[in-house]
């Protein structure tokens, strides 16, 4: 159940804003600690859960500071634009940021976005991106325009999907919306304008957005007190062209649409959005959580002295200003659990991490540099990074197939393989084939044109790759829903981590017919099913027919037919929708592969339905479609009950039985019997 | 001496050994001091002002709880007075119960009281701030016993359900170095309420009002597959509760507070095996001889000839002197018994019935010659310096020169009883013996231990017999090892001194010692074979180990005469039967 906690502010002194309120807040390295950046001059790093300033840095007078500070979370270190163009780097240890690394651009910047896992961006008001490092080797570096005139960036966002970082922004232009999404593993950017219907020319007031499978979903909240959800596919099928997407109504009212500032909207997960407004038009500002799939309101907190119609969330904590102070609410949305109540929610070590301690992590110790794609690199200080130079590889003697991989075309790489393969093995053979194996994922990721499936193929049938030796791959095939690959992979790979094996198992069941009936699928393992359901079928047949030619003479059998008929309706109702034998031989893979040599058991299969069930339960009590499953468990839970009381039943008469039979069995309290002894 | 307390609910020892405590029914927690020679009142603790149910020990000697009536109190030894008044929530499943008995305390070293009440639950203390640390809701009844492992890793609880609950200290997860306490395995081997556990190295053991003792070993802890590996279930005491006068063919039954004296009945029919033949005379319940005060009978005996019936008490002795005139009997207590015959452990008449030997709780071993209405006290065997073992087991050879008692684990003494004087000492073993006899004529004693091994003793000879060192070369048959209950009773058949008759609670059997062994690939309990059979295929299957199992459970069973014997079954549906119903509870949900 979504939950707003007792707010407080963070701090007694109230900010030095003006009317537009704070910039931004914004995570930094440490959790718990968070980064205010004021409209004015200072930034300032807090630590929330003490409700105290830990550090406080600010601008020379005549300076203000123009793009919130954000913490680069590879080094650590703190990013600050002032005066649209001039970006300072320091760090906690730093006093004045007057001293502190200074970088001068070309163009003026709107936000630089830094997430953990990838390198920061930093995104021109013109619509431009560049990577922090790559416009600090060069920081005067000429900045394109992406954007047409007069259209302004509204709002950004920068998010990770599959590993990849993903930067929307949102665009202005004579009251229409444009959206940019651009993709760093493929280097593209793809404009979508949003639509408004015909009735709907009301202004975007506020927006957010989140990843959901393979959408972006951008809310946003309306002039009008609405919100409305836009998806925008993460791959678009065209992504040269302007494409054009609508947006629906997903709450209606819930602000007051008369209200002219002070709105906002945030996604908090998957079904619940955070919005800040008046709900009614003479109303107070309040903090509202709503469910969007029920269309409830959660829960509510006034805001009596106003807000400046910001709103941040990170972590579990909300952030917005409440009159003239930093306002925290802690949110928190428990999920009603089953397996809590049972005491089976595990804790949630990371399985990757258990998994993989048996195999070396080729992916540090690989030392032919095969052009370091790794996101994961060591920690350097940017001020020293002007002399870096880029160290030539060490090419290793024996793998001309490793250069090849780099810069050739896929038919060569595969001629090259095959030369490969021919040769004797030599004993280092497993680890050449992993880092091979990097070297095309790395360019798979630079190139997303380049997709090299038969050399992968043959690569995994060599039987040396591991999961861990190749850790990109299995993720790469999910992500392209190559699900031979994936069978491959479940196949050959011993050390799979069960959240990737999970992962497969997702895009098995979620894969269209259709697409599976296109693929290559080795169906050796369920040779036995498919056969299994032939017969069925034949035999369906055969027992239909007995019945058409049976008069109904005999009541008994009549009972006897009408019996068996039930059943047979249930089962033929179940084959409408039916396991395919090609999914059957991926699930079938999928679920060998788990934890360990064995099978899962009885007791884990449960644990896992239990936690499916629960993780939706809510949505299972609620859906239409989920009727018949309670229907059956409904009635399945009553047949068990009637079975116990039966029992019960059964016991007591045979106590009795065990009386009367104790009653004739017992001897005379004395008697004289003759005994042959022997 | 009396506590001056009312009733005394509860007792405890404290860890050092030299101070006990009792809890009273007036609320009184009292500390005695222990010394040898006796039991001295020290001082009250802070008043409580309702029975003092259940009692603890911290490990130190420093503090100790105290499980009254919806409160533990916790208090300092030193000062006396109560520190914590912990109260235990009545509640009951959401239902106020009016009162909420603590059963049981227990007190860790790390200040953790545990306590066990009859709400059903089982709830963790931290005695230092008297605050609830944890609960766990086990049984719709009662908790009623607690026992901890002197590791303080684990503990066990007991319901009036008739459940066990073992507890353990194991990690919350692996690798980490938080522990908890989990309840991790339920037993359910009493049908009545579990009244008292105790908690072994290795085993849990567990007793009740269903009169069975249950040792259940803990199978990680169990480090080889032997006798303490297996469950036991004792429902017998492992003492001789039937003793029989041959010549007179009587038998006197012993129960808690009384004694029955019945004479058998006869029959003048015959019939083959199998056959229950007519009465001609029933059974005739000569006498029912009740017990003077609360005491519980210790042990008892009637002499062979059944003119002399003994018993003994935790602190009187009783001889008495029956006269039979045709169907009367006429009873006459021996008066001013000495001093020194105060308690006996095991009482035995000789085979003529003029002598009567009494095992004191002493250790020592009284002679007492029995004349007609009185008595002589003729020798005292004193125990063997340096024992304080107490004999719990005697046996006299039927011509009356060898007397054979023995204790718990220092072995076996025989005494010359014509000359007064230790004759041998039977080799220690490790295990308890449970029955001892002396054959007729070849003077053999044959004893049996709780590991089911039986031994033969040549008394003359003063080393075992070739039989016995035969056997235990080869070793008996696993399954003779593997039963359950121990020999309680032996006895011989004066023709055939190549028998012995011995019993369990659930067989009997005769070990002919003319026939070859059995070895672990034979089949041990051999039924009698058909009679159609010929003689050599008996012969072939024939071993040493005759076993039947007609008679069970199997109190007491003797040779009256070369052609009789007695067998007496107790049905544990009759014990139950008289029991207080148990908590009924339904097997099958709903």
């Amino acid at each position: 159940m979504a939950a707003l906690e007792e707010g407080f502010t963070l701090t007694a002194v109230p900010l030095g804003s003006g009317p537009d309120g704070p910039l931004g807040v914004e995570q930094s390295d440490k959790t718990d600690q968070f980064l205010v950046t004021d409209s004015g001059r200072t930034v300032i790093l807090y630590k929330v859960s003490d409700q105290k300033p830990l550090g406080s840095w600010s601008v020379k007078q005549g300076q203000i500071i123009t793009c919130p500070a954000v913490c680069n979370f590879q080094t650590g270190e703190y990013i600050v634009v002032h005066d649209n163009k001039v970006l300072r780097i320091w760090n906690n240890e730093d006093v004045n940021l007057d001293k502190v690394f200074k970088a001068t651009l070309s163009a003026e910047v709107y936000r630089i976005h830094s997430i953990q896992g990838a390198e920061p961006l930093v995104l021109f008001k013109e619509g431009a991106i560049r990577g922090l490092e790559a416009l600090l080797a060069e920081p005067q570096q000429k900045i394109e325009t992406v954007t047409s005139d007069e259209e302004v960036i509204k709002w950004t966002k920068f998010f990770m999907v599959f590993r990849h970082p993903v930067l929307i922004f949102i665009t202005e232009k004579h009251g229409n919306y444009f959206a940019y999404v651009q993709k760093f593993n493929s280097r593209i950017l793809s404009k979508y304008t949003l639509l408004l219907r015909q009735e709907e020319k009301s202004a975007a007031q506020s927006f957010s957005a989140s990843v959901y499978r393979k959408f972006i979903s951008l809310m946003s909240l309306s002039s009008d007190g609405c919100v409305y959800e836009t998806l925008i596919p993460i791959h678009p099928s065209d992504p040269e062209k302007n494409q054009r997407v609508v947006r629906s109504l997903l709450l209606k009212s819930v602000v007051s649409g008369s209200a002219r500032s002070g709105v906002a909207l945030t996604i908090l997960d998957q079904d619940h959005v955070a919005v800040l407004g008046p709900p009614l038009s003479a109303s107070k500002e309040c903090l509202s959580i709503w469910n969007t799939k029920f269309q409830t309101l959660q829960a509510s907190k006034e805001l009596p002295q106003g807000t400046s119609g910001q709103l941040w969330y990170h972590g579990e904590n909300l952030f917005m200003l409440h009159g003239k102070f930093l306002t925290v609410i802690p949110y928190k949305c428990e999920v009603s659990s089953l397996a809590g109540a049972l005491g089976k929610l595990k804790h949630s070590q990371d399985p990757d991490i258990h998994a993989m301690t048996h195999f070396v992590n080729w992916e540090t110790s690989q030392g032919y540099g095969l052009g370091s794609q790794n996101s994961e690199q060591s920690k350097r200080i940017l001020r020293r990074r002007k002399i870096e130079a880029s160290v030539q590889p060490e090419v290793p003697p024996s793998t001309q197939l490793l250069a090849a991989v780099q810069k050739d075309s896929e038919k060569h790489i595969e001629v090259e393989l095959r030369k490969f393969l021919a040769v004797k093995r030599t004993p280092d053979f497993h680890t050449i084939i992993g880092d091979v194996v990097i070297g095309l994922l790395g360019r798979c990721k630079a190139e997303p044109s380049f997709y090299p499936r038969n050399c992968l193929m043959q690569l995994i049938q060599t039987r040396v790759l591991s999961y861990s030796l190749c850790p990109g791959l299995m993720e790469f095939a999910l992500e392209k829903t190559d699900v031979q690959i994936l069978q491959l992979c479940l196949q050959q790979f011993p050390d799979i981590p069960e959240s990737v094996t999970c992962a497969c198992l997702k895009i098995f069941l979620s894969i269209g017919d259709d697409s599976l009936q296109e693929t290559d699928i080795n169906m050796e393992s369920v040779s036995d099913y498919t056969a299994i359901i032939q017969d069925g079928e034949i035999e369906e047949q055969t027992e239909i027919l007995q019945n058409g030619f049976n008069p109904e003479e005999d009541n008994c059998e009549n009972c006897a037919q009408e019996l068996t008929e039930k059943p047979q309706a249930a089962a033929e109702e179940s084959t409408s929708c039916p396991v395919t034998g090609k999914r059957a031989a991926l699930l079938e893979n999928a679920t060998m592969t788990l934890p360990g040599i064995h099978p899962p058991t009885l007791n884990q299969i449960m644990d896992w339905i239990c936690l499916l069930l629960d993780a939706n339960f809510t949505v299972v009590v609620m859906l239409p479609e989920a009727k018949r499953l309670l229907l059956s468990l409904y009635k399945f839970v009553k047949s068990q009950i009637s079975i116990c009381s039966e029992l019960n039943k059964i016991e007591v008469s045979f106590r009795e039985l065990q009386k009367l039979n104790q009653e004739k069995t017992n001897r005379e309290l004395y008697s004289i019997e003759v005994l042959e002894l022997f | 001496m009396d506590a001056f307390g009312g009733p005394i609910w509860s007792m405890a020892a404290s860890p050092s050994g030299s101070q006990l405590l009792v809890g009273c029914e007036d609320g009184s927690v009292k500390l005695f001091q222990i010394t040898p020679d006796k039991i001295q009142f020290e001082r009250n603790f802070d008043r409580q002002k309702s029975r003092i149910l259940s009692l603890s020990w911290h490990p130190a000697g420093t503090h100790i709880a105290a499980g009254s009536i919806d409160y533990i109190s916790v208090f300092d030894v030193k000062s006396g007075s109560a520190i914590h008044k912990m109260l235990v929530d009545r509640q009951y499943m959401g239902v106020s119960k009016r009162k909420c008995i603590v059963w049981g305390v227990a007190f860790l070293s790390d200040g953790t009281v545990i306590s066990a009440d009859s709400a059903g639950k089982v709830q963790f203390w931290d005695s230092a701030t008297g605050t609830l640390v944890k609960n766990h809701l086990i049984a719709d009844a009662d908790v009623q016993s607690i026992a901890v492992s002197d590791q303080e890793d684990s503990f066990v609880v007991g319901t009036a359900e008739g459940t066990v609950f073992h507890f353990q200290l194991v990690s919350v997860t692996s690798n980490s170095s938080e522990k908890q306490w989990v309840r991790t395995k339920p037993f359910q081997h009493h049908t009545h309420d579990v009244r008292a556990v105790a908690h072994s190295p290795i085993a849990l053991i567990s007793g009740g009002t269903d009169t069975h003792l249950v040792i259940r070993p803990l199978m990680e802890k169990v480090e080889v597959k032997n006798y303490d590996a297996a469950l036991r279930k004792i429902t017998f005491p492992h003492r001789r509760l039937v003793s029989c006068a041959k010549k007179k063919q009587l038998l006197l039954f012993q129960f808690a507070h009384h004694l029955e004296l019945w004479r058998l009945g006869s029959t003048v029919a015959t019939g083959k095996n199998g056959d229950t033949l007519p009465l001609s005379k029933n059974a005739d319940h000569l006498l029912h001889l009740k017990t003077k005060g609360p005491e519980n009978i210790i042990c008892s005996c009637i002499s062979p000839c059944g003119s002399w019936i003994a018993y003994s008490t935790a602190s009187r002795f009783f001889l008495y002197r029956l006269n039979y005139e045709h169907d009367n009997i006429n009873l006459q207590r021996v008066s001013k018994m000495p001093a020194f015959l105060r308690s006996a452990l095991q009482i035995l008449f000789s085979e003529d019935s003029a002598k009567l030997f009494v095992a004191s709780n002493q250790g020592s071993l009284h002679v007492i010659r029995l004349l007609e209405g009185s008595f002589k006290h003729l020798h005292t065997f004193q125990p063997q310096s340096g024992t304080v073992e107490s004999m719990c087991l005697l046996a006299v050879s039927p011509d009356g020169n060898w007397l054979a008692a023995s204790g718990t684990s220092a072995g076996v003494h025989v005494y010359n009883v014509k000359q007064l004087k230790l004759h041998c000492t039977v080799p220690a073993y490790n295990f308890p013996v449970t029955a001892l006899a002396i054959a007729p004529n070849t003077n053999n004693l044959v004893i049996a231990h709780s590991d089911q091994q039986v031994f033969e003793y040549s008394i003359p000879d003063k080393q075992y017999t070739q039989w016995s060192r035969t056997i235990q070369k080869q070793g008996f048959h696993h399954l003779w090892l593997q039963r359950d209950t121990p020999i309680t009773h032996i006895s011989f058949h004066p023709k055939r001194p190549m028998h012995i008759l011995l019993h369990d609670a659930y067989m009997f059997c005769i070990i002919d010692k003319s026939l070859p062994l059995p070895n672990d690939k034979t089949l041990l309990y051999n039924p009698l074979p058909p009679t159609n059979e010929s003689d050599i295929i008996r012969r072939r299957t024939a071993h040493a180990f005759k076993i039947s199992k007609k008679y069970k459970p199997l109190l007491f069973m003797d040779l009256l005469d070369e052609r009789t014997l007695v067998a007496v079954e107790r049905p544990l549906d009759d014990i139950i039967a008289q029991l207080p119903p148990p908590i009924k509870k339904k097997k099958f949900g709903t």
